[in-house]
Order: C-alpha cells, then sequence, then structure tokens
C-alpha cells in the first residue's frame, strides 16, 4: 500500500449532457487501495463509473491505467484491461449455474461443447477465492442469496484477472454478516493489490473500509482525505458546498385547509409510519438520497403499489385507495417518475394522451368519443401548458422532455385533480424548460391545488417548495420550511438513516 | 391517430395491391376475370373476414389468439348436432353456436388476464379442447344439414352477393368504427402501446382486454355459422389451420404483433389478398404445395414492406425531431 505508482491516475475529465455532469475531475487510485466516492445525488460518481468501465465516452480529460493511456470504448475493452464495475443491480442469470456465470463470456469448449471438468476446476478456484468455497459449482445461481450472488460476480471479476473494481452501493441489498463477508474479500482483494473504488451513502461503511476518501459535488473534486483524519459531518458539509441564496421568502403563504393527509404510510422494508399532510395552495417537497422510499410513498399513495398499512385522508375524508382508478376518484394525480415507460403512450398522438385519464368525459352515453371535445380539451390545455408542437395528432414521441412532462400534467389537470403528486418532475429536462416547469408548479399551487414533489435535486426543491420533508431509509428524518432550511442540514438529514446501519438494522 | 387523406392512402395502397393480383392472375388465365370467380371469392370470404377482424383488435392489446379455427369447428359442430340430432330450430342452433364462441373466447381472455398467463398459452390449449370437443360432440363425423342453413350463404338474387358476406362486411365496418370512435377502441390502442402507462393513467386495463377476446371468441362462432351454412353441413375438421390465416390476413393488413396499431379495414383488404391469391392460383393450376410456398412468400413479402414502409415514416420523424430539438 505504500507504493507510490498509481494504478489508475485520472486529470480534467469533463462530461456533459444538456448540464455538466463532470467538470476537470481528477483522481487517483493506487494499487490495493479502497477509494471511496462520496457526493449527493447527481454529484458526478455514476457517471465517473461509466467511463472507467468503458459503459459512457468522456468529452476531455485523460486517464492513465498503470501508466498507459486508458480510454475504454466499450465494457469489453474496459474488462479487458482489468477494470470491472459490479453495479447496483446484480448481473447473475438465475438460472445458469455458478460455474457457467462467473465464466460466461469465456466458457473452455471443445468444438463448442462446455468442458465442465476444466469449467468447475476453475470455478472452484474462484470461488475459493471470495470465501464461498463450500458452494458447488453446478449450483443454480437463484438458489443463492442476494449476498452470495454478488460475491459469485465478484468472483468472476477475480477470475477475469481485474485490477481495478467498482463497487456502486454493494451494500444496499445485504444483510449484515454479507457485509461483513463482503468486507473480508475486500480486504483480502486489497492485499493482492487490486484498487477498489467504492461507491456509497452509508458514511458507517465508508469510514470502516476506504483508505481515501473523495467527495464530490457538481462534478468536482472538492476534496480528498484520508478515511481517519475525517468525520462525516465535514463529509456532508463538503458534498453540499456553500449555502446558495436562498429562495425569497413567499409572498403568501399556504392558507388551505388539509388537502391530502398521509397516516403512518407502511409498506415492507420500504417505508416505515410515513405520516404528512399537505395543504391546498401548497407545495410540499420530499428530498432523500435515491432509494430512501420517495417513489414509494407516492406510488403507494397513488395505489400504484400495493401497501401494508396506513391511511389516506383527502380534504378530512378518509379515503380507500387499493388502485390508480380509486385514487383518481379521490382527485389524485401522479406524474410519475419514469415518463416514458410509465405515463406517456410514445407513439400515439398527444391528444390521445391528454385524454387518457378523461376518456369517459369526452364520450356520450353510449362509449362514442366526442372527437371534437377531445381536440378542444387538447388545444386548451396544451396552449395553457405552452406545449410546444406542430399538432395535436403529433406523436408524443417526437417531442421534447420537457414538452412530454407537459403533456403528461396536462392530462390530470384535465382531469381537474386537486392534489398532483409529482416524481421528479424535470428528470432529464434542460435548464429553459426546467424553469418553465418550476413556474407551472408555482401556479398549480396558486389555483390551489395541493403539490407534492419529489426531486433528487435539493435547489429545485428550495426553490419551488413550501415545506420540505427529509425521507432516509423510509422514515421521515426531518421537516423544514423556507426559514430553517439550508442545503447541509438537508442533506445531513438525508443521510440521517444511513449513518449508523448497523445499529439501526438491530432494532427493526 | 392517423389522419383521414394519410389513411385513405394507406387504404388505397392496399387496394393497388389486390387490383394488382387480379390483373395478375387475369392475364394469366382467361377466366379468372369473370363473375363466376368475384362470387366465389364473396363466398370464401365471410368466415375468415370475421374471424380476422375479431383477431386484429386482439393483436392491437398486443395478445393473440390461436384458438379461432378449433372455436369455430366446434361451433359449427355444436349447431350440426343441434339440427341434425336434437332437431332444434335453425335459430336456436345458431345462438347455441354463438353462445359457445362467446364462452370459449372469454375463458380465453378470463384466465390469460386472471392468472397472467400469455394468450399464446392459453389459446394454444384452447385450440386442443374446442377440437377435441368438436369431435366428442359430433363423433368425429361430418353431419349433412342442408335447406335450413344454406340460404345464409347463397347469393341473393339480382345482388350477386350473400347475407353473410354482407353480414361480414358490417362486422367489419362496426369494428372500425369502434375502434377509431369509441372508448372501448381508444382502451385498445392504449392498452396495446404501453398498459402501465393506461394502469397510471387510472384506467383498469382488465375488462377491455376480456371483452376483446370474448369478442373474436363470438366472431368465431358467426364464422362457424358462416362455414357451416356454406357447406351446407358441419365438419368438426372445419377451420384446420384457419388461426394462421387468420394472422396473415390481420399482418398484411399491417396491424402490429407488438400491439397498438392496426386498422380493420386494412385487415380486410389482407383477406381479399389471401383469399385472391388462393382462388387465382387455383385457377391457373398451381398445385397445393406451389401455392402454399407462394402464399407464405406473399405473406413475409408483405410484412417486410410494411416493416421497412413504417421504418421510413420513423426515421422521417426522427430528422425532423432533431431539427426542432436538439
Amino acid at each position: 500500500m505504500e507504493n507510490p505508482a498509481p494504478l489508475l491516475q485520472v486529470k480534467g475529465l469533463v462530461k456533459s449532457y444538456n448540464v455538466p455532469v463532470l467538470v476537470d475531475f481528477d483522481f487517483s487510485l493506487r494499487p490495493g487501495e479502497v477509494h471511496a466516492l462520496v457526493g449527493s445525488n447527481g454529484a458526478g460518481k455514476s457517471t465517473f463509473a461509466r467511463i472507467l468501465s468503458g459503459l459512457t465516452l468522456p468529452d476531455r480529460g485523460s486517464m492513465h491505467l498503470l501508466g498507459r493511456p486508458y480510454s475504454p470504448r466499450s465494457k469489453r475493452e474496459a474488462e479487458d484491461a482489468g477494470v470491472t464495475m459490479v453495479l447496483q443491480e446484480l448481473n447473475v442469470i438465475g438460472t445458469l449455474s455458478v460455474a457457467e456465470n462467473i465464466f460466461l463470456n469465456c466458457l473452455p469448449r471443445t468444438a463448442g461443447f462446455i468442458r465442465y471438468h476444466v469449467l468447475h476446476e476453475a470455478t472452484r478456484r474462484a470461488l475459493d477465492r471470495v470465501g464461498l468455497a463450500h458452494v458447488s459449482p453446478s449450483t443454480p445461481a437463484s438458489a443463492l442469496g442476494m449476498g452470495q450472488q454478488q460475491l459469485v460476480e465478484i468472483a468472476g471479476i477475480l477470475a477475469r484477472n481485474s485490477r481495478l473494481i467498482i463497487l456502486d452501493e454493494p451494500t444496499a441489498a445485504l444483510t449484515d454478516p454479507e457485509i461483513e463477508q463482503l468486507f473480508a474479500n475486500i480486504r483480502r482483494l486489497q492485499s493482492e493489490g487490486v484498487g477498489i473504488i467504492y461507491i456509497s451513502h452509508r458514511m458507517d461503511e465508508i469510514q470502516r473500509i476506504a483508505d481515501r476518501i473523495t467527495v464530490m459535488r457538481d462534478g468536482r473534486m472538492v476534496a480528498t482525505h484520508t478515511a481517519t483524519d475525517v468525520i462525516p459531518s465535514q463529509l456532508i458539509r463538503e458534498m453540499v458546498g456553500h449555502d446558495l441564496t436562498e429562495r425569497n421568502p413567499l409572498d403568501a403563504g399556504p392558507t388551505g385547509g388539509w388537502a391530502l393527509q398521509v397516516e403512518n404510510l407502511t409498506s415492507a422494508d420500504v417505508l416505515h409510519q410515513v405520516s404528512f399532510g399537505v395543504r391546498h395552495g401548497e407545495i410540499l417537497g420530499i428530498a432523500g438520497l435515491i432509494g430512501s422510499g420517495r417513489t414509494e410513498t407516492l406510488r403507494a399513495i397513488f395505489g400504484a403499489d400495493a401497501k401494508d398499512g396506513g391511511e389516506i385522508i383527502v380534504n378530512g375524508q378518509q379515503a380507500t385507495i387499493n388502485n390508480p382508478q380509486d385514487a383518481l376518484r379521490a382527485g389524485i394525480g401522479l406524474v410519475p417518475e419514469d415518463r416514458k415507460h410509465q405515463g406517456l403512450l410514445l407513439p400515439q398522438s398527444i391528444l390521445i394522451n391528454t385524454t387518457l385519464s378523461t376518456i369517459p368525459g369526452h364520450a356520450n352515453r353510449f362509449g362514442w368519443m366526442d372527437s371534437s371535445a377531445e381536440a378542444a380539451t387538447t388545444k386548451d390545455f396544451c396552449d395553457r401548458l405552452e406545449v410546444r408542437c406542430s399538432s395535436s395528432g403529433q406523436p408524443v414521441r417526437e417531442l421534447s422532455g420537457g414538452n412530454q412532462q407537459k403533456v403528461v400534467i396536462a392530462r390530470w389537470l384535465a382531469r381537474d385533480c386537486g392534489i398532483l403528486l409529482f416524481d421528479e418532475p424535470t428528470r432529464g429536462i434542460d435548464a429553459a424548460a426546467k424553469d418553465t416547469i418550476h413556474q407551472l408548479l408555482r401556479d398549480l399551487a396558486g389555483q390551489s391545488k395541493a403539490l407534492v414533489v419529489v426531486s433528487s435535486e435539493l435547489l429545485e426543491l428550495m426553490a419551488v417548495c413550501d415545506r420540505i420533508l427529509v425521507l432516509s431509509r423510509g422514515r421521515i428524518t426531518a421537516e423544514f420550511t423556507p426559514s430553517t432550511w439550508t442545503q447541509e442540514k438537508v442533506t445531513q438529514a438525508a443521510f440521517a438513516g444511513y449513518l449508523d446501519t448497523r445499529e439501526s438494522k438491530q432494532t427493526t | 391517430m392517423t389522419s383521414t387523406p394519410k389513411k385513405l392512402a394507406e387504404y388505397a395502397a392496399m387496394l393497388g395491391i389486390w387490383v394488382g393480383l387480379l390483373v395478375m392472375f387475369g392475364l394469366l388465365s382467361q377466366n379468372f376475370l369473370t363473375g363466376a370467380t368475384f362470387s366465389s371469392l364473396a363466398n370464401r370470404i365471410p368466415s375468415l373476414a370475421v374471424v380476422a377482424t375479431g383477431m386484429t383488435l386482439v393483436l392491437i392489446i398486443g395478445g393473440i389468439d390461436l384458438s379461432v379455427g378449433s372455436v369455430l369447428g366446434l361451433c359449427g359442430s355444436v349447431m350440426g348436432v343441434a339440427l341434425v340430432n336434437a332437431h332444434l330450430p335453425c335459430w336456436v342452433a345458431t345462438l347455441l353456436a354463438l353462445g359457445i364462441g362467446l364462452v370459449a373466447g372469454t375463458l380465453n381472455g378470463v384466465i390469460s388476464v386472471f392468472f397472467r398467463i400469455p394468450s399464446f398459452i392459453v389459446t394454444l390449449g384452447m385450440l386442443e379442447i374446442a377440437r377435441g370437443l368438436a369431435y366428442l360432440s359430433t363423433n368425429s363425423q361430418t353431419k349433412y344439414i342442408g335447406s335450413p342453413v344454406e340460404p345464409m350463404s347463397a347469393p341473393i338474387p339480382g345482388l350477386g352477393i350473400s347475407p353473410a358476406f354482407l353480414m361480414a362486411l358490417f362486422v367489419i365496418i362496426c369494428s372500425q368504427v369502434a375502434l377509431s370512435r369509441t372508448v372501448f377502441g381508444r382502451h385498445l390502442v392504449a392498452i396495446g402501446t404501453n398498459e402501465e402507462a393506461v394502469r397510471l393513467a387510472g384506467i383498469n386495463p382488465k375488462p377491455a382486454k376480456i371483452a376483446v377476446f370474448a369478442l373474436l371468441g363470438l366472431l368465431s362462432g358467426l364464422g362457424g355459422v358462416f362455414h357451416t351454412s356454406r357447406l351446407g353441413s358441419s365438419d368438426p375438421n372445419a377451420g384446420m389451420g384457419l388461426e394462421l390465416s387468420a394472422i396473415a390476413a390481420v399482418v398484411i393488413g399491417g396491424t402490429s404483433l407488438m400491439g397498438g396499431r392496426g386498422s380493420v379495414v386494412r385487415t380486410f383488404f389482407g383477406v381479399l389478398i389471401i383469399a385472391t391469391l388462393e382462388a387465382g392460383l387455383a385457377q391457373v393450376g398451381a398445385s397445393e404445395p406451389t401455392k402454399r410456398v407462394i402464399t407464405g412468400i406473399v405473406i413475409v413479402g408483405a410484412v417486410i414492406l410494411d416493416a421497412w414502409r413504417h421504418n421510413l415514416n420513423a426515421r422521417g420523424f426522427r430528422s425532423l425531431g432533431k431539427r426542432t430539438n436538439p
């Protein structure tokens, strides 16, 4: 570990999509080192990992692996160079055996027939390295637990002689003993000189396993610390940076009564007794890390997923919501996270998409559609939301992200929903359209609708919301108003559930 | 939704292919372009046409029904048994046949929706079940019925076409109107495009999905009635392989197997093309094997053409999109 020659040296890496994601990013990794990357959502960690593993090309910048220039153009090239990423979602094929999974892209063969004795021998060696010597190579992968499957994947990486492994939230699905096993393996890899980039939200784990910690913010490297020299609160402060100018205090706060109250919303392992309320004319933000239960909260309210417990009260009256139809009857609309797959009928026209939730309202009692009424509704809402399109017959697939989002919103406005749930309303939308959507959210609140907005961008929430709740590991850990919130406090609350994972696991 | 001029252009293209076939066979055989040929065409078409119409709707929601031929056979068989063995009045036998088709289709829909089994599997099972029941109900024998059922398929004097053909036309027109003008049709197209988005828009997709299979079952029953009346007898082997002809007609008409896109009128042109091909090849003396080879080539060719045309459109849109939204 005293080896001064870097395994990986990254200088001035730049990548931007619509907005810059990586800006002059510098990074280095020594052989046998565990280097943790931390940062809020969208700080650029994943983009960096994708560039390293050949899934994305950088715009500019240099990377050197063991002193040689390194610029992988595909996953295969990266793996050939010895760089592998273990994704958050495992890449294990359940129906194949452990051995076949490990050597899937290089099965030993003669004339197309797999040489099982060679394969199984190699598999035994690979499994032994990750402490799975007791697992038979012919076991189907699906028979193993999540943790063991992950180890199988790591065994496969080792069998291909990887020198650099990227672990992206590796403990998200693991139990405590499995985490211990993973850490033991990481130590063993270290001793073999493998470099590890460890991406995680969990401060306690990072402090245990990492040698160095690099903090990222807005695509930049903020600081690199020796792990023993730094405490979590300092890291969080660095992730947030200086508080930007706060939003001007609202001219008029929300005055209406409760539009939506949620009590003790519970869903196995995902949500724990989540309770909150939102008033007419109010925009309530929900902040939290990815996977903290934000999307699940909205979907449970909307009836898109089954819930294990909890009450939903709409305008003071108990509402039974078991499916989206019930939500609609209660006047609740959901603008989903993934508008392409969950929100829109992409090949269909703007008209069909706009009136999708109001089909009965545009038909007579014999089920006959009134196309001129549909056209009028579509025109009305598209004008109001300023959807830029050639005609209402244009397929929504051809619209820009911002305009697509407006079509989904128009659908709920046409339905006259009083309560609107927005999941990442500006994801993948360029800056100008983002502003329009923000203005639209304020306007909707002005029409005394109640809005719940989930966003990974804290600044977005601070710009539009009257109040922000913070979810962390399925629990509400804090509530802020414009006068009390700061980026630092919100971020701290977002990490609160993850600070001492071991303790909270024991109590649940 | 397709604009009206575009729709008409598509119909015209299909019509063009059909007329092309007619001209080709007319050149190949002196006796092809005669009243007799058209009369026999009109006589053969109705059962395939109504089944293909229902099949179009099933494919639009992204499903498939392999049981239509067997269900048609079963319904015809039951009709024969009801008339010949039970001496029931003709209208009762007809209703019985339609009812059995409806039940079979509803079962297909209910099982695939509530047990979440792909319709391919469910209807594959129904294919066997219905055919088996057809043999059981008739003791595997063809039953001669004769005059009670024949008028439906006999040409109306002075008009040259049969009541069955008129009914098939009526079914096609109603289905097309339902598809493009009613709530039901809108639901089908939406479900076929993206069922999850439909669910999250607050629409329960299950009733429409079941209804569309039930409707196809009913139309298969009607096809069975037409078939029985055309032959004047009920044959438990009727409709063997019909599911493939029906699917072929639908895809020739440009309906997507992936769902979300389709037209009943164009399916009717698909039916015309298949029937004309069959009649024409018979007329020019092609052997049964040759007929099958050529029909197969035409099916694949038509779908390649359609995919190519569709890609061309999509590519046009994409470059347009690039210009407007960088």
